[in-house]
């Protein structure tokens, strides 16, 4: 049943989102320099704890601040670690209206998501394993999270990847959203793990994060978008 | 779990990273060639199932958001649509999250300094988590058209940004969705990023069936993913 009159209801076909013809992958477009309140919560860069980091609330007016901080979630399991870093451009200037999201598994190697159906290793109820944060006015972030257990390579392949997060940067002038990793640089399985097994060795470097400071462990990843020292993005 | 491989990449229809016609590409887009993997367990499981844990409660309906009993200035619209695999099938449990600026074309942004006027019962965000069908809905109010600096009397088209997160990282997707007949589209620069005919995946569909009588325009919008099939790891 239509609620257009008898006679005036426009059959024409033109081409917009819903044509038959055009179906497919809708495209990427920039998040543009004006997500800091439509995407970052507060708290969205602690994955462990009940801090505000992640947000900037000086970016738009308090009482229009509808994000929220997430609802308290239990303890969790594992070692604390801190994950910083600036994102630079292809000049090497810092850039300020960046967001970084990053995913893992919990410590014991299992995601949180429904997707990892391997029953048979425990979930931590208070840990997710996904954070999102706005890079400040000098272009850092910084991240509280889990350091991730070993993760095999897929479903059927055993592999065993070394732990890793999987990292996304999102920004004005990044149509699309470029994805990355980020490596422990003293962890185990660095040398094996499948997956920088594919990167150029002269890249690898900008994957694997050093230890730059102690309690709790904080490693630096620097993101480089454009031009010297490149940081490795993946088609995934 | 075994058929969320997404498909091969160089789908046609996707812009690319480097478009100089919008200016802040040429410094923030990557020189080197991406360097492809094939998807593992951690590019094909994501947080779905946690959003009210991770992100608090949804945002449906943002004409009565703002801090007072107030209502949002503007065309009342609703945006309504699916979210589709590229197999046509529904994908539930993802969260769609929207910003936008106002009637005006003003965001509460503080980098936001034209002088148009702000709104004080409009904030401009939202957030719907797809049901078993893969449907979202908002209701909200028509954006408006804004200047930006990219070159001499540039100026957005209206629209609403969209970021969907659902079951897999190797899924995510931030987009854009403007309005029918909007002249500003074709001269566009970051909507002209994305190549004809794919760039009409962005223009929203007007549905008298969709409008509410006495009350709101209805716009659809449905939103495809990449696809899932069974490529293994072949290393
Ligand atoms: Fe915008």
């Amino acid at each position: 049943m239509s609620d257009a009159p008898e006679g005036l209801r426009r059959t024409a076909p033109r081409a917009d989102n819903q044509d038959p013809a055009l179906f497919g992958q809708t495209p990427w477009q920039t998040v543009g320099p004006f997500f800091h309140y439509g995407l970052p919560w507060k708290g969205g860069a602690d994955l462990v704890g009940a801090s505000g980091i992640g947000a900037r609330p000086d970016l738009f007016p308090a009482e229009h601040d509808v994000l929220h901080l997430a609802p308290p979630r239990g303890p969790v399991t594992g070692e604390v670690v801190a994950l910083v870093g600036t994102v630079f451009d292809g000049e090497g200037k810092p850039v300020p209206d960046a967001m970084i999201e990053i995913w893992g598994a919990n410590a014991a190697g299992r995601y949180h998501g429904e997707a990892d159906t391997r029953t048979g290793i425990p979930l931590d109820p208070g840990f997710i394993g996904f954070g999102r944060a706005a890079v400040d006015a000098r272009g850092g972030f910084r991240f509280l999270t889990l350091r991730p257990g070993r993760v095999p390579l897929a479903p059927g392949d055993d592999r065993r990847q070394a732990p890793h997060l999987a990292v996304g940067v999102f920004g004005r002038g990044l149509i699309k959203r470029l994805a990355t990793r980020l490596y422990f640089a003293d962890s185990e399985g660095n040398g094996d793990d499948p997956v920088l097994a594919l990167v150029p060795e002269a890249r690898r470097r900008t994957l694997l994060a050093p230890r730059i400071a102690e309690e709790p462990p904080t490693y630096r990843f620097d993101i480089v978008l454009c031009g010297d020292g490149e940081t490795v993005f993946f088609d995934l | 779990m075994s058929d969320a491989t997404p498909r091969p990449r160089g789908e046609p229809g996707q812009p690319p990273s480097l478009f100089p016609p919008y200016r802040s590409t040429v410094l923030r887009s990557p020189r080197e060639p991406l360097v492809r993997i094939p998807p593992t367990l951690t590019e094909l499981t994501g947080p779905a199932g946690t959003w009210d844990a991770l992100m608090g409660p949804a945002i449906a309906d943002l004409t009565r958001h703002g801090r007072g009993p107030g209502v949002a200035l503007g065309q009342r619209i609703v945006v309504t649509g699916r979210v589709l695999d590229e197999d046509a099938r529904p994908v539930p449990d993802t969260v769609v999250e929207i910003w936008q600026a106002n009637a005006a074309g003003r965001y509460i942004h503080r980098g936001d300094q034209w002088n148009a006027p702000l709104d004080p019962n409009f904030t401009g965000t939202g957030r719907v988590v797809t049901d078993g069908g893969g449907r979202y809905r908002f209701t909200t109010i028509r954006p408006g058209a804004y200047p930006w600096g990219n070159h001499r009397n540039a100026w957005r088209p209206a629209h609403i940004h969209l970021s969907l997160l659902g079951p897999a990282f190797a899924t995510r997707l931030v987009t854009q969705l403007y309005f029918p007949d909007d002249p500003l589209i074709e001269i566009d620069p970051i909507a002209n990023a994305v190549p004809m005919p794919y760039r009409n995946r962005l223009v929203a569909r007007f549905d008298i069936d969709v409008t509410e009588p006495n009350h709101a325009l209805g716009y659809v919008f449905d939103l495809v993913l990449r696809g899932r099939d069974a490529t293994p790891w072949e290393a």
